[in-house]
């Protein structure tokens, strides 16, 4: 086979190393103990490999401080465990590499969910009561033996079913950390993946009753911080759009149904 | 949390099998609770990408598939090692378990060809399987699967405590009845008291330094088995490598990429499998593969790198739009972490450890009553139910949890109604009593050894004596190592003692576990002088199945404190053994 020698590679490019020191400032803070307040503590790090931010939490925590808290499962982007505050911004740390940032790092834990301690945040509980709240599973009185689906509509329900519940859009949206009862961008896909799905029957007006609300798609400002801050690239603009739209027309004409 | 909480069935671990199970129970009309390390959905289940095997045979190139095709590959993909009654019974019931998935929601990619069966379930191909057979969601399986199962849980309303972790079986003699859990939250113990247990904790890969499975994949549901002296684990030394995980970080690269098509090539960018391999090609078993690899990179075949030795893994003409569809998870994985594009680029592999064969004996049942405990159940990864014998095919295993699960819930509400078995508040008393005084004693203690230390020595010592290949200087060596770190880890202490819950008081509650565990795979790798499968004996290159058509059982002796190892038969009267038509010879 012939090759170009501008594809042949390390597997490690190499401006993804640059051999800096980092200086790392991670808030520790533990809720048990509310008389002792959050504070930065500042680690140095050399950077003479490439690292993720996770990278660094796992070395600082094996090698120097064993209480540092913060979440990891997968490593790879699809647990959705690792989202914190990254100079900022809402970000996953197993994906985000020293390389792409400035050598000052701050790390704080998201904003909206409820913090364990330190980097770590209670995400498990908010998502399973977003669940129930929009009757997260499919609703059919048929039976399953029916198998015919569209392809292209199963890859559309594929498309929203990528949420890894990571929180970065909740975190990252005004409206959430204005109001706690906010649905978020999460909830409002959640939903919006169910009424796409042809083997869920539930109606517009249905839907209306869940998410036709302040807390719900009214809340939404539409700004769209959730689609930048969405580390699995949903196509969050468009699916607002669409369910902006239907919940429009079911408020309009549903109730009279 | 309280202190005591109770319920007919208690479900460790929150993967696809955890909660396949609980939502049978459930459905009997039991009362069940889930405890789990993390949020269900994070569970490693989520990661798998590639698909689950299930012969419905409308692909174009399924024709004419069977459960007993696929239970016939199953077996030779084992290499002879599996339960055949087991795989039979599992594989007759795959194509039922996708049905039913499908109608809690799973959007699986379907037939778009114009062949007529448009709109039904498709397959990708896999490795050692005669049909394309592998039922699929773009190469987000597992994550569409977790999802959907996750979602039927919350319809049923079922329990889950998350960020906990089991420490300690709950025995009244030989009967299992609840598990002493830890609150990672408030790091204090909880007793769990039930009826009957199932663990579904999965697999043990965290024990090598490089591996494809999660962080959290410890092995601490076996520990839980081992450490009643009672309990059986089977097949330890049976660990798979995956051929294609990348340099350097070990994130998998699904089978589903070569299934699809794509191929390996090596440091002059020829494609060597089909040299050794002329009939499965780069699709060979795994196990078979992950050889070809690293003894051509040993001929002097690999492409050398600032971090190791690597080959290509090529999926360039299987163009942007099939990719973009059906590889879309792979080409981001790559993107963010590799900074590469894999439809213009080549993708550096090496073979890590990728999934754990052996686990916690049960019988077809998913039942240890048969295997020293009553009133326990395992399935999923942390199960040796044994349909995977010495290699498991890609796209079992996902079906194994839903399946398993499925019978393990099923079973488990029979055994309850059935017994109405007796639950001793003393029993739990005794166990939790035993268990706060393990912490305090650790949280005491000053000046001991680090935990952490520990556990990276134990990663090394197993990644150089129990990879791909393995023989008898190095497991004799490893097996000293161990057990003078086993000694050690008997005196660890925390480095930080703060008043609240630390990661490092779990972490140091569960090393000693570990090396046990390790323990069992060096001894049993030692042992089985023959090469099986992902057991591959440089010393013993054959397969000998006039001594070794046999299971290695592992049971804690409480004298020596170390795993002992004894050994079943294996029935192969349904498909007795022959050529895998892949592989040596
Ligand atoms: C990267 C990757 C890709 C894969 N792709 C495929 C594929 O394409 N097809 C396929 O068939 N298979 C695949 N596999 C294998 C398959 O994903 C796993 O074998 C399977 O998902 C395991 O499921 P499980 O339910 O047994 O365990 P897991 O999903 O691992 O769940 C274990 C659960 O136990 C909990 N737990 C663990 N210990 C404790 C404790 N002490 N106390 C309380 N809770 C505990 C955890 O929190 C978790 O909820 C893949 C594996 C990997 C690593
Ligand atoms: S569009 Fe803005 S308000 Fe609406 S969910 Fe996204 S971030 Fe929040
Ligand atoms: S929508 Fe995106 S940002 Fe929000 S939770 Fe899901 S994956 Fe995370
Ligand atoms: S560790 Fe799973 S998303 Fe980062």
């Amino acid at each position: 086979m012939k090759m170009l020698m501008s594809q042949i590679f390390h597997p490690v490019k190499e401006d993804m190393v640059k051999n800096r020191i980092l200086k790392i400032e991670i808030m520790r803070f533990n809720p048990d103990e509310p008389d002792r307040m959050p504070f930065m503590q500042k680690y140095t790090v050399e950077e003479d490999k490439r690292i993720s931010i996770l990278n660094v939490l796992q070395n600082l925590r094996d090698n120097e401080d064993p209480t540092l808290r913060f979440d990891a499962v997968c490593r790879s982007a699809v647990c959705g465990s690792c989202a914190m505050m990254i100079n900022g911004r809402p970000g996953l740390a197993c994906r985000t590499y020293t390389s792409e940032l400035p050598s000052g790092i701050k790390l704080h834990p998201l904003p909206f969910f409820k913090l364990i301690g330190d980097l770590s945040v209670d995400t498990g509980t908010w998502f399973r009561a977003m669940y129930e709240r929009t009757e997260s599973w499919i609703h059919s009185s048929g039976s399953t033996e029916n198998l015919y689906q569209d392809n292209e509509k199963m890859k559309a329900v594929y498309d929203l079913d990528r949420c890894i519940e990571c929180g970065c859009c909740a975190a990252g949206c005004a409206t959430a950390n204005m109001s706690d009862t906010f649905i978020t961008a999460a909830g409002l896909l959640r939903a919006a993946r169910f009424f796409i799905d042809p083997r869920d029957e539930r109606t517009e007006s249905q839907w209306y009753d869940v998410i036709g609300n302040d807390e719900g798609m009214f809340g939404c400002s539409s700004y769209l911080a959730c689609n930048d801050y969405c580390p699995k690239n949903i196509p969050m603009q468009n699916t607002l759009a669409m369910l902006r739209r239907k919940m429009i027309k079911a408020g309009i004409f549903g109730k009279s149904r | 949390m309280d202190s005591i909480i109770y319920s007919d069935f208690l479900v460790i671990g929150a993967g696809l099998a955890g909660e396949r199970a609980a939502i049978e129970a459930v459905q009997s009309g039991l009362d069940v609770k889930i405890v789990t390390l993390v949020p269900p959905r994070r569970s490693h289940s989520s990661a798998a990408q590639g698909g689950m095997q299930a012969a419905f045979g409308y692909s174009e190139m399924s024709k004419d598939d069977s459960s007993f095709e696929h239970f016939k590959d199953t077996v030779r993909g084992s290499d002879w090692g599996c339960d055949q009654k087991t795989a039979g019974l599992f594989c007759d019931s795959a194509v039922d378990a996708v049905k039913e998935l499908d109608g809690w929601g799973v959007p699986w990619t379907r037939i778009n060809d114009k062949s007529g069966n448009d709109g039904l379930i498709a397959a990708r191909n896999f490795g050692g399987t005669a049909k394309w057979r592998t039922c699929y969601c773009a190469d987000g399986t597992g994550h569409s699967l977790m999802m959907a199962m996750d979602n039927t849980t919350a319809k049923y309303g079922i329990p889950v405590f998350d960020r906990c972790e089991a420490v300690s079986l709950i025995m009244n003699e030989d009967r299992c009845t609840g598990a002493i859990v830890l609150d990672l939250r408030s790091g204090k113990p909880v007793s769990f008291i039930a009826k009957a247990v199932l663990i579904a904790t999965g697999g043990y890969g965290q024990l090598f330094e490089k591996t494809t499975n999660a962080l959290i994949c410890n092995g601490t549901g076996l520990s839980l088995v081992l450490n009643t002296g009672k309990g059986v684990l089977a097949n330890m030394e049976a660990v798979q490598f995956h051929p294609t995980a990348t340099v350097p970080d070990c994130l998998l690269i699904t089978e589903g990429c070569r299934g699809d098509g794509g191929f390996l090539l090596d440091v002059n960018f020829h494609r060597f499998m089909p040299d050794y391999e002329p009939e499965a090609e780069d699709l060979a078993s795994r196990d078979v593969v992950a050889r070809r690899m690293i003894r051509h990179i040993a001929d002097g075949f690999g492409v050398k790198s600032n971090y190791g030795m690597h080959l290509w893994l090529d999926i360039r003409h299987l163009g942007k739009k099939h990719i973009a569809d059906n590889l879309r998870e792979v080409r981001e994985m790559c993107i963010n972490f590799l900074g590469i594009d894999p439809v213009n680029e080549l993708i550096p592999v090496y073979p890590a450890q990728h999934y754990s064969m052996g686990g916690i004996r049960t019988d077809i049942n998913c039942c240890c009553e048969d295997y020293g405990i009553k009133g326990l159940f395992a399935a999923g990864e942390s199960a040796c139910w044994d349909i995977h014998g010495f290699n498991r095919l890609g796209g079992n295993s996902l079906a194994e949890t839903v399946v398993a699960g499925k019978i393990a819930g099923r079973k488990a509400s029979d055994w309850i109604r059935l017994n109405n078995p007796e639950i001793s508040m003393s029993c739990a008393e005794h166990e939790l009593k035993c268990q706060s005084e393990r912490i305090r004693k650790i949280m005491e203690k000053s000046g001991g050894v680090n935990c952490f230390e520990i556990k990276s020595s134990m990663k090394k010592i197993l990644t150089e004596s129990a990879g791909v290949f393995r023989n008898k200087r190095d497991l004799e060596k490893a097996l000293a190592e161990l057990k003078e770190l086993l000694k050690k880890s008997e005196n660890v202490s925390l480095k930080m003692k703060p008043a609240y819950s630390s990661p490092e008081l779990p972490e140091a509650l569960r090393i000693t576990g570990m090396i046990h565990l390790a323990l069992c795979i060096v001894k049993g790798a030692l042992l089985r002088e023959e090469s099986r499968g992902a057991h591959y004996r440089e010393d013993f290159p054959n397969r000998n199945d006039e001594l070794w058509l046999k299971r290695s059982l592992f049971r804690l002796n409480s004298d020596s404190g170390e795993p002992e190892v004894f050994y079943e038969n294996v029935d192969v009267s349904d498909f007795p053994p022959g050529k895998r038509g892949y592989g040596e010879k």
